[in-house]
């Protein structure tokens, strides 16, 4: 049996906005990827201790509030520190346009702003996602 | 995705007609379909019971809606300087946007503010804030509406401090905080304690107001946050009348007069695109409301049976794509708070999917409202759809739904056990989802976004908030912190402890704790020792 794809998906900082995250955690699901939602106000501490547990090759973060150019690059340097730099990052949210480059530079490979199509995040992440744990 | 272009066979539309929530239509409305509904009963003259076609027998005559733009960034001064440029052009009211940081109770220093500081509203950390917030405004002369919640009593307080300070009665003092702790749990989620400490400070205000504040609305109970978080309209209309039906509860087992307390309730819904929909709603909302104060709680003073509101368009139809098309969605929907007899409005602006707006883009939502009330004739007579075959009919439909809603929560125990259980944060991440998926299939046209897209769209200017307002807000916080005394502010938060464990009335005690410049985190964090902190279990 083939491993299924493991995604951590989280909502790091103060904001208790998660139609996107809940939304998109569903759909994932729903494609036959194994999802794991971490809940609000996630450290990104937290957020990286629950992709190592979990054994996530994803991490999706849900950023809405602004606060992306802290957050991001606190979870990259985290990562990088556990020794998991294989673990895909993307984040989906409001993020203006000047930030964009800022975060592909630290490492985040996708950024999906509002108005995606939810099927267009699965692609990408069954694309782009490196199984940590290979089929068995 | 492929845009089918303007031409296509469109022509012969084909599939299901729905609303925005997914509710089927009828082609066509006749009399037939208003059989069992009674005028005098049912509708009444504007101003009479059950208020369906609103609670002012001359509507809009005697005085249009208050023009209320939400708003609020960075640092208080900055703040201060876009409120006074809102007043300067024509708006009626000031509502204050505050940052993520201050709604949760944490100060500017915190660990968890990081990168959250002015963000997505001002930072307001203590009375020193609250000062410069305002300064040279007369609070005498202003009404301020608040969005504030788990912290409501906190940031009221030093409100009511800096009234003081510019020598300003309470008594004259108008305004409304949010102040709504149940929709926070439902769909906003900022929280801090759990729901029976959180609801306590709720009916606090409440006592407190009935006495010292009287012109003040104590709560505006919120269906604006459960809507964008997904709900449909019914279950926005639902969920938010089944709160207030709670906080009414809660007001009388605190020992109130239910007359003394209920005409400072008001309300805030949400405006979104379905136009017919949401003027049915606000109808619905009124004669339910009516029927429950007067029937349920057996209310006596008519001003405790009028349901008052605050409408927003719809922030969550803006699309990041095509962003001008926004200015034409947020009139529609500007236009269908009006016709459903909104109160007070905010209009969003063409740059919030994005960011927060430009004073352009903000100038521009104002004059959207006014160009509805000077230019359409729209206001000019009461309740115009009133009578409408298929407005009334959608109508009691919406009605009929809540009601259903108030069987099955009610048969839980009530809203609060019901969010203990999660019942409508269940039934509101469905009706999100449901939406998505509408979506995807393309059964939902969003233009700009899954149909008539154009490729290589040129960015608009948007506002960028930097890391010096945190920088900023740090150091006030410092400075005010070395500059206070701190004996007071020791004794004042002590007192605040022992007010949460023997029961007094928390108003006075956290409004001396403002006037000793305790912060909003201090305050906050005194009181999460006694009560706790509430946490949601993550379900998707």
């Amino acid at each position: 049996m083939a491993h299924k794809i493991r995604v951590v998906i989280a909502k790091p900082g103060l904001d208790g906005h998660d139609r996107g995250a809940r939304v998109i955690a569903r759909a994932l699901r729903d494609a036959g990827m194994e999802v794991i939602y971490t809940g609000l106000r996630q450290t990104p501490e937290q957020i990286v201790a629950a992709a190592l547990q979990e054994d996530a090759d994803v991490i999706g973060l849900s950023i809405l509030s602004g606060a992306h150019m802290h957050i991001c690059p606190a979870v990259m340097a985290l990562l990088e520190e556990k020794g998991l730099r294989d673990v895909l990052v993307v984040v989906g949210g409001i993020i203006p346009d000047v930030d964009i480059p800022r975060l592909e530079a630290i490492g985040v490979r996708g950024i999906f702003l509002p108005g995606t199509p939810m099927q267009e995040i699965v692609d990408f992440i069954r694309k782009h996602a490196r199984l940590r744990v290979e089929s068995v | 995705m492929e845009s089918r272009g303007e031409q296509s066979e469109r022509s012969t539309r084909r599939g299901s007609f729905t609303t925005v929530s997914g509710r089927p239509i009828q082609p066509l409305h006749t009399p037939a379909d208003l059989a069992g509904i009674d005028y005098r009963r049912d509708l009444g003259d504007p101003g009479d019971f059950p208020y369906t076609r609103g609670i002012h027998a001359t509507g809009y005559r005697g005085k249009l809606w208050t023009m209320r733009q939400f708003a609020g960034f960075g640092t208080p001064e900055e703040t201060n300087t876009r409120y006074k440029q809102l007043l300067a052009a024509g708006g009626t009211g000031l509502s204050v946007a505050f940052d993520l940081p201050t709604l949760m109770g944490r100060d500017p220093d915190h660990e968890l503010s990081l990168g959250e500081v002015g963000k997505c509203g001002v930072s307001v950390a203590s009375l020193a804030d609250m000062e410069a917030l305002f300064d040279g405004i007369d609070l005498g002369g202003v009404t301020t509406s608040m969005t504030i919640n788990s912290p409501a009593a906190m940031i009221f307080a030093m409100y009511l401090a800096a009234a003081e300070k510019q020598g300003v009665s309470w008594k004259t003092l108008s305004g409304t905080i949010q102040n709504d702790i149940l929709k926070e749990f439902v769909a906003q989620k900022e929280y801090i304690y759990p729901p029976r400490p959180s609801m306590r400070l709720v009916t606090d205000v409440f006592a407190f107001c009935t006495e010292h504040v009287p012109k003040w609305n104590t709560i505006s109970v919120s269906g604006y946050h459960i809507r964008e978080a997904g709900a449909t309209a019914a279950q926005e209309l639902a969920f938010t009348l089944r709160d207030g039906i709670e906080y009414v509860q809660y007001g009388i087992h605190a020992g109130l007069d239910v007359d003394a307390f209920a005409p400072r309730i008001s309300f805030f819904f949400n405006s979104h695109s379905d136009f017919f929909e949401e003027i049915a709603k606000y109808r619905a909302a009124r004669r339910i409301w009516a029927r429950v104060m007067r029937d349920r709680f057996h209310a006596r003073n008519p001003r405790s049976w009028q349901l008052r509101f605050h409408a927003q368009t719809a922030g969550v139809s803006l699309t990041a794509q095509q962003p001008y098309n926004n200015v034409v969605r947020t009139a529609l929907q500007a236009l269908a708070a009006v016709l459903g007899g909104a109160q007070s409005l905010h209009t969003n602006s063409l740059d919030e999917a994005l960011a927060l707006p430009t004073a352009e883009a903000a100038t521009l939502a104002l004059r959207t409202q006014q160009v509805i009330a000077y230019e359409t004739g729209v206001p000019n007579v009461v309740d115009p759809l009133g009578g409408s075959y298929f407005v009334e009919t959608l109508t009691r439909d919406l009605e009929e739904e809540a009601l259903a809603y108030f069987d099955t929560i009610d048969g839980m125990g009530g809203m609060v056990e019901a969010i203990e259980r999660g019942y409508p944060q269940k039934e509101i991440a469905e009706s999100a989802y449901r939406f998505q998926q509408a979506v995807e299939r393309g059964e939902r046209v969003i233009v700009g976004v899954n149909d008539f897209v154009e490729a290589g769209e040129a960015p608009i200017g948007i506002l960028y908030i930097d890391h010096s307002v945190a920088e900023k807000q740090c150091a006030r916080v410092d400075r005010v912190r070395s500059t206070r005394d701190a004996g007071t502010v020791r004794a004042s938060l002590a007192r605040l402890q022992d007010g949460a464990r023997n029961g007094e009335n928390m108003m006075p005690l956290l409004v001396e704790a403002a006037r000793a410049y305790a912060t909003i985190g201090e305050m906050c964090d005194a009181l999460r020792q006694v009560w706790g902190e509430y946490e949601e279990i993550p379900v998707i």
